[in-house]
């Protein structure tokens, strides 16, 4: 289930993303955390115990949000603006 | 010369921003590094995009002074040289080490005003790892920079201003706010009525946020304990203890936080010495009423120095300027340095007041089980830093660090290193103060192994 | 704390030199008293890169060495822990043809000490190492050797020295030393005085002071080794690496970070304490991503360097003080004292017990610089 619960720009330009395999749609002025998590309710695993994370402080502190992209980067989701065409990854590695 | 002053700013909120203007209005022309691609800081920050919502909306009472703020930056603009998206991920010998869009850099400075700004002090409590659970700092960004609320059924936990205010903040926002619990006793609340003589304005707001809360028919309730919170993979619910009983709530969002912190890593990489703060329960960089720390041409302004506030920050990035300036033998006003003095230190009255309105939950540390989990990244449980520091006999943090890896991960003990420091302290029988601190490494923030080393960004 | 301790053996400095020869001497019958300026093993013992290797050392040290790899697989049965030992193999590579003709050399040179080196070409690498850069030429494979985590080994060496008996004072820097007939005293901070029949100076960059105290100065000079370490990545890294020449090293831990070194950082203001260079760091960041393309994709997450003591010939000072009887040396390890460390132990415990040890010191002594310069003056 989706986490946040989008309350504004929600008829602004769709930009495409895909998350997993499944073709999913953000909003101009997204950040990756917010267009992943108003479709599911995680960014990865944690590293140890792979249990679902999805962030917590949004401001770039915690390091808590990293996701990973088909290219095998990890992207600070709160930091990282959504771009059209991104594949990303919550699965374990 | 001024030519030959080059100062950096690292920081562009409220502190930063002010102290820049100060430095151009004097003729000095600084380089201001911003991690964000606008400027604002936490507090101020603002949109990636414009959406329906207008400056009222985001920073409700402060959006006067976040739209002055923005307004100034956004006149400094050519008379600065400004690097937003831009980390500063070690600073030594009057060098930056920076990264901007994954590129590195080096910015060579005559004087550095770090205004680092602060993040949620949180402590780590049964379920805090779960998707849903962000920090109230975290949730109201969600709320003010991408127009989300993190929940349909939220509760916010913890203590200190932020605690309502956000709770209000999405409440008006149209956010279901399940409820609000404070660990400080109602009986705390009544320190506010002397605060109501240095800042009515202040404490009146506070209080209506309050009850607007109450006349929605928000549950808020004092002097609680967290117990947990609940779920397997998201946030399912919370539950509290009030005088000895245990609640449950059901939410699938909880926002908390204990009052805020200090980013103080780049003070410590510049070699600035530390000293203890009882009202911070935190070590921070030393820092004369000016703004100036313990190492000449290193000056320090804003939360990232002591927590004080937006309005607080203000004053002191403008005071650090003016001291910059001053020390290079520029003249600077003396009649404005005396009334941002004063200013400053009626501020630092009333967070005392906060403080004592707001007080840290320390019966919780004593309480927390030895199966939560205290570094996120690391995932070091309490029990394991409770057995290891009776084990090896551990008084130190940095010890506890190397025996453990608790502040070892990925956020350099950001996160996990203020309630390591205060659990650490109950099971040694130690103060706080004696635990020490963990030493900053660079770099304060993860880098690409690949980031290219191409030199001086001049 | 004014009371007077009197031991059979006292150790100035808890790294992982002073700490194993305090649980040898214990296991020998022998008191001791084990002191730290700091914490145990919290300096260059606990902050190493961790690589346990024999490979690439000078002759002269493999004897000691080979004694201290038969150590590192009973760690468990020793000291209580693995130390996350793990016996990888460690690969040094050539990334030109000279060096690959060096690291022939080298095994030729070792040959009778049964390392099991083995050379593997080029093609070799491709197909066992294949996350090893294309144009790596060659490499020395030495599959005993390995690497372990320095923060847990120093650190339980020190604890399961306490726990065999040694008192171990921590926070406790030794302020003044010297030998009464035949007793050592020493007075430390806090108030304390021990006295000793025996002295072991194992106090690793600090052990110059300690020797000079005793009319034997030497040229220990301090240097910086620094790493960066990346977050935890899928495992595959399978070997300790190193490489001919220098200027690289990495490893891969069973949780996932790489551990990259190969240059050094600087001090701070507290000489005591170092950090990495920005620079420095980024060299090392930027080396790795290209040696292991894995890499490219990673982030650093933390810097650091600690402080070791060198000398001029990369050879520890290993034995007896030739000005002082009872008293003995080991430190200058010149950054390579890790695997040797519980070797050199064993090595001082059975100095002290019989006055000499079954593994040769004779590269290792004190006075090797004093008579190097008595050479050069009959020369001139």
């Amino acid at each position: 289930m989706a986490l946040l619960k989008r309350l504004v720009r929600q008829n602004y330009p769709e930009v495409p993303f895909t998350l997993d395999g499944v073709s999913c749609v953000g909003r101009s002025g997204d950040t990756v955390l917010t267009a992943v998590l108003t479709h599911a309710d995680r960014l990865r695993h944690s590293d140890f115990s792979k249990s679902p994370r999805a962030g917590f402080c949004q401001m770039g502190s915690c390091q808590d949000c990293w996701i990973l992209t088909a290219d095998g980067r990890r992207i600070r989701a709160c930091a990282t603006i959504l771009e059209p065409g991104m594949t990303l990854l919550t699965g374990l590695e | 010369m001024k030519e030959r002053v080059r100062p950096l700013i690292i920081g562009a909120g409220p502190a930063g921003i002010r102290a820049a203007e100060a430095l151009v209005d004097a003729g000095i022309k600084p380089v201001v590094v911003d991690e964000a691609p606008l400027g604002g800081g936490q507090i101020y920050r603002q949109r990636i995009v414009p959406d329906e919502r207008t400056a009222r909306d985001l920073y409700g009472s402060e959006a006067g002074k976040a739209t002055a703020l923005h307004k100034t930056l956004a006149g400094l603009q050519d008379r600065i040289d400004y690097r937003p998206r831009t980390l500063a991920w070690n600073i030594r010998d009057n060098i930056a080490d920076v990264m901007t869009d994954g590129r590195g850099g080096r910015i060579p400075f005559s004087h550095v005003i770090l205004s680092t700004g602060a993040t949620d002090r949180v402590l780590p409590i049964p379920g805090w790892t779960l998707p849903g659970v962000f920090t109230l700092g975290g949730a109201q960004i969600a709320l003010k920079s991408q127009g989300c609320a993190i929940g349909e059924q939220i509760v916010f936990l913890g203590s200190g201003p932020l605690l309502y205010l956000v709770a209000w903040q999405y409440m008006k926002a149209g956010g279901h706010v399940a409820a609000v619990l404070d660990t400080a006793p109602l009986s705390a609340k009544f320190h506010l009525l002397r605060g109501l003589l240095l800042y009515p304005g202040i404490v009146v707001r506070g209080i209506r946020y309050v009850a607007d809360l109450m006349a929605r028919g928000v549950k808020v309730r004092f002097g609680i304990e967290p117990v947990r919170i609940e779920g397997d993979t998201q946030v399912k619910g919370l539950v509290w203890r009030d005088r000895g009983t245990d609640h449950h709530i059901a939410c699938d969002a909880v926002g908390y936080g204990f009052a805020l912190r200090s980013e103080t890593q780049l003070a410590d990489l510049a070699g600035c010495q530390f000293v203890f703060d009882k009202r911070d329960r935190a070590w921070q960089p030393v820092c004369d009423g000016a703004g100036r720390s313990s190492k000449p041409g290193i000056y320090l302004a804003g939360d990232g120095v002591r927590i004080s506030g937006a309005d607080s920050a203000e004053l002191a990035g403008e005071r650090a300027g003016l001291a910059l300036i001053e020390d290079c033998g520029f003249p600077v006003d003396k009649v404005r340095i005396e009334v941002l003095e004063r200013r400053l230190n009626r501020v630092q009255r009333f967070r005392g007041i906060l403080e004592q309105a707001f007080p840290f939950p320390e019966s919780l540390v004593r309480s927390l089980a030895d199966d939560v989990l205290l570094c996120r990244c690391e995932e070091v449980s309490i029990g394991n830093v409770r057995s290891s520091a009776q084990k090896f006999d551990i008084t130190d943090l940095n010890r506890l660090k190397a025996l453990t890896r608790v502040g070892m991960g990925r956020c350099q003990g950001r996160v996990c290193g203020s309630g390591a420091a205060e659990i650490l302290a109950h099971a040694s029988g130690r103060s706080l103060e004696d635990v020490g601190r963990l030493r900053s490494q660079p770099p304060i923030k993860p880098l690409p192994l690949d980031l290219s080393s191409d030199g001086e960004a001049a | 704390m004014n009371a007077v301790v009197v031991t059979d053996v006292a150790i100035i400095g808890g790294g992982l030199v002073g700490s194993s020869a305090a649980l040898a001497l214990r296991r020998m019958g022998f008191s001791v008293v084990l002191l730290d300026k700091g914490f145990c093993g919290a300096q260059a013992s606990g902050v190493n890169y961790g690589g346990v290797r024999r490979q690439g050392r000078p002759p002269e040290q493999i004897p000691l060495s080979q004694r201290a790899h038969a150590i590192w697989p009973r760690l468990r049965e020793v000291i209580g822990t693995d130390g996350e030992f793990i016996r990888s193999g460690h690969l040094k590579l050539a990334r030109t043809e000279a060096e690959m003709a060096s690291l022939e050399a080298y095994a030729a040179r070792v040959s009778r000490h049964d390392l099991g080196l083995e050379l593997i070409g080029h093609n070799g690498l491709r197909e066992r190492f294949p996350w090893i850069a294309d144009d790596v030429v060659g490499a020395s494979l030495c599959a005993g050797d390995g690497h372990a985590n320095p923060r847990i080994v120093s650190a339980a060496f020190a604890h399961a020295a306490r726990m065999s008996g040694a008192q171990v004072l921590e926070n406790t820097p030794v302020l003044h030393v010297e030998k009464v007939s035949d007793t050592f005293h020493m007075q430390a901070s806090g108030g304390a005085e021990i006295r000793s029949r025996f002295l072991i100076n194992s106090a690793g960059a600090w052990a110059g002071a300690f020797a000079e105290a005793f009319g034997e100065p030497v040229p220990l000079k301090r240097i910086y080794p620094s790493m960066i370490v990346t977050e935890p990545l899928p495992l595959f890294m399978s070997v300790n690496i190193g490489a001919e020449g220098g200027g690289v090293y990495a490893r891969q831990v069973e949780r996932g970070n790489c551990i990259v070194g190969g240059v050094r950082g600087e001090p701070l203001d507290d000489p005591d304490f170092s950090r990495p260079t920005g620079s420095g760091a980024l060299t090392i960041m930027n080396r790795a991503a290209r040696l292991f393309p894995t890499l490219q994709k990673a982030h650093a997450i933390r810097f650091w360097s600690g402080t070791e003591g060198e000398m001029d010939d990369r050879n520890p000072i290993i034995g007896p003080s030739r000005t002082t009887s009872g008293l003995f040396h080991a430190f200058g390890f010149s950054g390579a004292g890790f695997q040797i460390a519980p070797g050199v132990g064993e090595v001082l415990a059975e100095l002290v017990r019989d006055g000499e040890s079954s593994t040769s010191l004779d590269s290792f002594s004190i006075d090797r610089f004093t008579r190097a310069d008595q050479a050069r003056t009959r020369v001139l």
